[in-house]
């Protein structure tokens, strides 16, 4: 049992902390969820390419460093500690890319990661839909055959980033007479400019438009944008969503970075007592989220696959990054208030997590039935 | 970085867990808490001889250690099969007797397990005098060997049994490593209450699988499932924190253990009670035996509110 980084990953740590230094803005970037901080974090995120510092998990010759996963970590906690932007690729690059490394072709990885990795294409993810949310097989949302490709039609909800996005990967249903609804879907990409699509805005509750609705209308879409084989769409998304709560979407950086600026708040506010106890919490739980995270990474890398265990994390990381939240706006005191703070626009976003990425009752439902092995209910 | 278990300490694992298995520790359990001692102390030897207690004890003083990682791995599985005496405090004990002629005289029988130890931090009690040997009393002038013990007292788990000890004695240790000792008896009791909540959700998931009513298993409803699930989260993130803390040992992080390892076994005894309903509440009912052990475990060698305090003290430095 050891916990300590081989020398190389050391040296790769110094070599990132030396970068972002040296680049981080030193003002924060305006919220992502507006057109201009859409855009000056799409120019930042060529500025990170630039140096192949986007994407380091990635094989090099899709601008990666072929970092591996404990590295991965190692850089995250570099790019969190620094203060860097929030990554408005993240869809794409934590949820899209691996099904694509996974399922997609070597002509899709090479036309599509290379701008994914420079920021240039955007993507946004189009699963939900009205009448579909938790239980997302009922979607309705339809692929139909045309000649070299399908036309999409139906109507997509709360996708994030859409608004200003550029693509969209989403799955339809292309066999209408399918047994069961998990079967007869198709996992596809499509372009959010294309004729017939209709994007629109939906502002969340600080009211920016950080989600949209979109609306299909025999959209055409090329056969070389299905993603594995026609049909088979569920599986392939499955392995995506394990990703989306597993390891990579809220990386331990993180959290460990907001609880050293939660504590430096608290020493600012005169250490008060009342609060002593959550800010204390806020520093355990980060640790305990890092260690968990490495552990995972360990069992990983011996071949374990993570399966019910990234349900763990998606209840514990969106609990605890509210918690973290609300004790810094408690600690503001009536400044919290102000939405003009990091503080705030970080509370709205925490608010969405126990939400999104399935919600964390349906979470807990995958924990007890498949780890602890308690029988299917009614639901 | 190999954040996991190797085979030799997963092996360790497996077989003191079977061994306590075999030695049906509710039975000793029970008789430990009437102060009728000896197959408790059978089990205290056959610990000994797995070599838990040689874990704390230096090889010059007849132990295998130091060796924090494996300690908490032996420290899981006797909570696990709630074992009783003052295991902790004998840990505690062996760092405390440090060097030298103290070390010599004591540590060569903590380690093979014919001496038992407890500890009283000053003006506590120590816990289980009455069986213990050896007397150990934290004060002003230093590491005193007292007399012995009081009278005993009852604890809210009524296989612990409090004794305050008698003052005087001889002076053992000046100055002794109370910062160091305090690291492992954490370390241990974060250990023990992860094993004691990992229990009490295995008998629970077992319970409201086999227990119908409304003519389905109660682990097939929503409310019943969430709670459990909850109790897993609670412990499974505790996990890495107490084996974090073996490998340093660091003030902060052992605190950070014993607050999250204590919380998580606390949670969970309070779901496992609840979900047991009435049966879970009586104590006839081997259930009990780890339900007041979680809620023990929880202030014994530091409250969550001091382990807080080492968790923000020692970030104030860094
Ligand atoms: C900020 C944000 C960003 C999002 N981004 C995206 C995105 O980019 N792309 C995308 O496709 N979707 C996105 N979503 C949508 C998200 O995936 C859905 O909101 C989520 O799956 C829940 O669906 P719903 O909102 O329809 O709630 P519902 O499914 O209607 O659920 C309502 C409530 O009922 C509970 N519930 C439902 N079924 C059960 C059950 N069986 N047992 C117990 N409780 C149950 C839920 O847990 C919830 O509390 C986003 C959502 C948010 C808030």
């Amino acid at each position: 049992m050891d916990l300590t980084h081989a020398p190389a990953d050391e040296e790769f740590r110094a070599e990132a902390r030396a970068w972002l230094a040296a680049h981080v803005p030193r003002a924060p970037l305006p919220s992502l969820e507006t057109a201009e901080g859409f855009a000056a974090h799409r120019a930042w995120e060529a500025e990170l390419a630039a140096d192949r510092w986007s994407v380091v998990s990635w094989p090099e010759e899709y601008g990666g460093r072929g970092a591996g996963l404990l590295r991965w970590l190692v850089f995250e906690e570099e790019y969190w500690a620094a203060g860097a932007p929030g990554r408005v690729g993240q869809n794409g690059i934590s949820l899209l890319a691996p099904t694509l490394f996974d399922h997609g072709t070597a002509e899709q990885r090479a036309r599509v990661l290379p701008p994914m990795a420079t920021g240039e294409v955007v993507w946004a993810q189009a699963w939900s839909e009205p009448e579909a949310g938790s239980d997302l097989a009922a979607l309705t949302s339809r692929a139909v055959r045309a000649a070299g490709g399908w036309l999409l039609s139906g109507r997509k909800t709360w996708s994030s980033r859409a608004a200003f996005a550029d693509r969209a990967f989403g799955l339809f249903r292309s066999e209408p007479g399918a047994p069961r609804p998990h079967q007869g879907l198709t996992y596809l990409m499509f372009d959010l400019r294309a004729p017939g699509v209709t994007v629109r805005p939906i502002g969340r509750l600080d009211g920016r438009p950080a989600f949209a609705e979109l609306f299909l209308d025999e959209v055409f879409v090329p056969d070389e944008d299905v993603i594995g084989e026609p049909g088979q769409g569920w599986r392939i998304a499955m392995s995506t969503a394990g990703n989306e709560r597993g390891l990579t979407l809220r990386s331990p950086g993180r959290f460990l970075a907001s609880a050293a600026r939660l504590r430096e708040l608290w020493r600012a506010a005169g250490r008060p007592r009342e609060a002593r106890g959550r800010v204390a919490d806020a520093l355990v739980g980060a640790r305990a989220y890092q260690l968990f995270t490495y552990a995972a990474a360990c069992r990983f890398l011996q071949g374990a696959s993570l399966g019910p265990e990234s349900s763990l994390n998606k209840v514990f990381w969106s609990e605890y990054d509210l918690a973290l939240h609300e004790t810094a706006l408690d600690l503001l005191g009536a400044g919290g208030e102000s939405a003009d703070t990091d503080w705030a626009e970080g509370y709205v976003f925490a608010l969405a997590g126990p939400i999104y990425a399935g919600t964390n009752e349906i979470q807990r439902d995958i924990v007890a039935e498949r780890l602890l092995g308690l029988p299917k209910g009614r639901r | 970085m190999r954040f996991l278990l190797d085979t030799e300490q997963r092996a360790f694992a497996d077989s003191l867990r079977a061994m306590l298995a075999a030695a049906d520790t509710p039975a000793v359990v029970r008789r430990w808490s009437h102060g009728e001692h000896a197959r408790g102390r059978a089990l205290w030897q056959r610990v000994a001889d797995a070599g838990v207690f040689a874990l704390a004890v230096p090889e010059e003083y007849g132990g295998l250690g130091p060796h924090p990682v494996e300690l908490a791995v032996a420290f899981v599985e006797l909570g696990r099969c709630a074992v009783p005496g003052p295991l902790v405090e004998t840990v505690a004990a062996a760092v405390l007797l440090g060097e030298g002629a103290p070390a010599r005289r004591f540590l060569p029988g903590l380690a093979a397990g014919g001496t038992l130890a407890t500890v009283a931090a000053p003006g506590g009690y120590a816990l289980d005098g009455d069986a213990a040997r050896l007397h150990l009393a934290s004060t002003t002038e230093g590491l005193m060997l007292s007399p012995g013990p009081g009278p005993v007292r009852s604890s809210l788990d009524p296989a612990r049994r409090l004794t305050p000890l008698t003052p005087g004695g001889e002076l053992l240790v000046p100055d002794p490593p109370w910062a160091r000792a305090l690291a492992w008896a954490r370390l241990a009791t974060a250990a023990q209450a992860l094993g004691v909540g990992l229990a009490l959700l295995d008998r629970t998931v077992a319970y409201v699988r086999q227990r119908t009513q409304f003519g389905v298993p109660v682990g097939s409803f929503q409310a019943v499932k969430h709670r459990l699930a909850d109790a897993v989260i609670a412990l499974e993130f505790a996990r890495p924190l107490v084996f974090g803390a073996a490998l340093s040992l660091r003030p902060a992080d052992v605190a950070a253990a014993k607050l999250k390892a204590c919380e998580a076994a606390y949670t969970t005894a309070r779901t496992a009670l609840q979900l047991h309903g009435a049966i879970g509440y009586t104590a006839e009912y081997d259930l009990s035996l780890w339900l007041t052990k979680a809620r023990a475990l929880r202030t014994a060698w530091g409250t969550p509110e001091e382990c807080r305090e080492a968790v923000l003290g020692d970030a104030d430095d860094g």
